[in-house]
């Protein structure tokens, strides 16, 4: 049952081949004989189960959609209601959320049963899931590597078959960069498409909930249900959202594709390289035109992004001051004590690396050399972008520089780690759609192509890595000890 | 080094963020290479470009004037770390 697609299992679900009971128990048996993995922050068996039941009545009344019935499991920075959503930080280890997020609230109601919480770098700040208070997710291709990050526990949960899908959140490469080290599909939707409302910020401009999959075709019912409109998220974007699946016919012969020559130079692992290539040979089968396109002002992203992101969490984290919410020290002498060591207690060396970055980048004195002048590169990329996709349909490349890493090699290293976002923070910039693709292997760790549109084209993403994925199995490989 | 020990310790006052003595001298190294990377910003003129805050352009969407939410109070405050009587404690700020 765990090797089926969601709509494969929907099938099986109403011709009662299975429950969903017993489906929900399979991955949850599943979930317990690899907890070595570390990917469940909290496992909620029972009311899974009881999601299960309620499930197979609906499907049995005829009131039911394509996730009805369907496991699948959140990553934990989204609010789930009486349930620990702690962000990955001790900061938020007592947090019960008060209230869902609108994701959890559209996939319930859609009739997902959800599984369980998914262990993420702390306040998904992070590229190697090693950030989080609960410790690093091992990446089931090979145990000694890093998942990637912030979505780790949701990236190594799909491939290990865990759960059918899972939500993640990509603020710089979130989605795509687990995505990719753990050869699973996914996809960073357009700034606005889903809603932010109970997903924990971190930096709320660049910020963007989305579908972490098995394939293009999960990840479109997964996205279906995901996005829309929401009022209680004041950047949402009110636009009608297109049928994901009903898009994913079109042929591809006639696409124009463009290769940014700023994705293919140093630092590019060869091997990488060489399985990028090898996909973009195949688009050309499929009848793309592939052109080489340049965006001169990319190499800035890193720095601009490092000073934008740091600075909309030094605001969004101020928040957590042992008062209303989270962690709070013992004894404080003063009202400053207690928000100094609540918050020196509570936050790891990675998030207070961050927010003194964020303070430093907004104190009086630094606030034009640094944010905004980050602000206008930020412009000046974004017009890359959009001058480039007036040319082409979409853009492709790799999704980062190496496969997975060692656990352990980064580390200690902040600059090396925020060096590996280097081909997917650009796009958070822009606030384009995104995705990561599986696209082959290197000495046997996974390589994700990344495939990025202009606004709102989700569905011509979905339709271009569905296509690839008509005539390519990377997306349907399993780890070894997974199957 | 760009930034030394003192201005690390000031910033974290005013974030009031606690920092263990002895890793200043970490961070003050992890900022100033940061710091260092950024410089890189420097390279590039961008004089009369207009900052960009947020993706979409987007200005703040108006609403009716009406009341939506309902008293969630007691809600909200069974996640706070102490309360009592509906009112979240903290150490006395006037003597």
């Amino acid at each position: 049952m765990h090797n089926k697609s969601i709509i494969e299992l929907a099938k099986g679900l109403r011709s009662k081949a299975f429950s969903s009971v017993e489906l929900t128990q399979s991955f949850l048996n599943r979930i317990k004989k690899h907890e070595h993995l570390n990917c469940f922050i909290t496992v909620i068996a029972d009311a899974a189960l009881e999601s299960a039941k309620q499930a197979d009545a609906g499907i049995s009344s005829g009131a039911a959609n394509l996730l009805t019935g369907i496991p699948l499991a959140h990553k934990d920075i989204f609010c789930t209601q009486g349930v620990l959503t702690s962000c990955g930080s001790k900061m938020l280890a007592n947090f019960n959320a008060p209230y869902n997020a609108t994701v959890v609230e559209q996939l319930n109601h859609a009739g997902a049963v959800t599984l369980g919480k998914l262990n993420m770098d702390e306040f998904a700040m992070g590229s190697s899931n090693e950030t989080s208070y609960y410790g690093c997710v091992k990446n089931p291709w090979h145990t000694s590597s890093v998942p990637g990050g912030s979505s780790g526990g949701s990236a190594v949960a799909v491939a290990a078959r865990l759960t059918a899908c899972a939500t993640g959140t990509d603020t710089g490469g979130s989605i795509r960069q687990p995505a990719a080290f753990c050869g699973i599909t996914g996809l960073k939707p357009t700034y606005g498409r889903v809603s932010r409302y109970g997903m924990i910020a971190y930096a709320s401009s660049l910020d963007q909930g989305g579908p972490m999959a098995r394939s293009a075709e999960d990840a479109a019912v997964l996205l279906q249900a995901m996005a829309g409109f929401d009022s209680k998220d004041s950047t949402s974007v009110d636009r009608p959202v297109p049928d994901y699946l009903s898009g994913l016919s079109g042929a591809i012969k006639g696409l124009k594709i463009g290769l940014p020559k700023e994705f293919f130079g140093d630092g590019l692992n060869n091997e990488v390289a060489s399985v990028i290539d090898r996909a973009v040979e195949e688009f050309k089968k499929l009848g793309a035109v592939v052109k080489d396109v340049s965006m001169p002002n990319l190499e800035l992203a890193i720095p601009a992004y490092y000073v934008i992101a740091p600075a909309e969490c030094s605001s969004n984290l101020s928040r957590f001051d042992g008062v209303r919410f989270g962690h709070r020290c013992e004894n404080p002498r003063d009202l400053t004590d207690l928000f100094t060591r609540s918050r020196g207690e509570g936050f790891g060396k990675e998030v207070k690396r961050r927010i003194l970055m964020g303070t430093y980048a907004l104190s009086a004195g630094y606030f034009d050399a640094y944010y905004i002048k980050a602000q206008q590169i930020r412009r000046l990329i974004s017009e890359d972008f959009n001058n480039v996709l007036k040319e082409v349909d979409c853009l492709m490349g790799p999704v980062a520089p190496t496969t997975a890493f060692g656990i352990g090699e980064k580390i200690g290293n902040p600059i090396e780690m925020y060096l590996s976002d280097i081909y997917t923070i650009a796009i958070n910039l822009a606030g384009l759609p995104a995705m990561s693709v599986p696209a082959g292997f290197s000495d046997g760790k996974p390589v994700g192509l990344q495939i990025i549109g202009n606004y709102f084209t989700e569905d011509k993403l979905l339709n271009i890595a569905h296509q690839y994925q008509s005539v390519t199995d990377w997306h349907q490989r399993i780890p070894n000890g997974f199957e | 080094m760009i930034l030394t020990a003192e201005e690390v310790k000031k910033i974290a006052y005013l974030a009031r963020l606690g920092i263990e003595h002895q890793d200043i001298e970490s961070y003050t190294q992890d900022l100033s290479n940061v710091l260092d990377l950024m410089q890189q910003m420097g390279k590039t003129g961008t004089e009369g470009v207009l900052p960009m805050a947020h993706p979409m352009d987007q200005v703040q969407r108006l609403r009716q004037d009406l009341v939506t939410e309902s008293n969630g109070r007691q809600n909200f405050q069974a996640v706070a770390p102490l309360v009592e009587e509906g009112l979240y404690l903290v150490p006395k700020v006037i003597e």
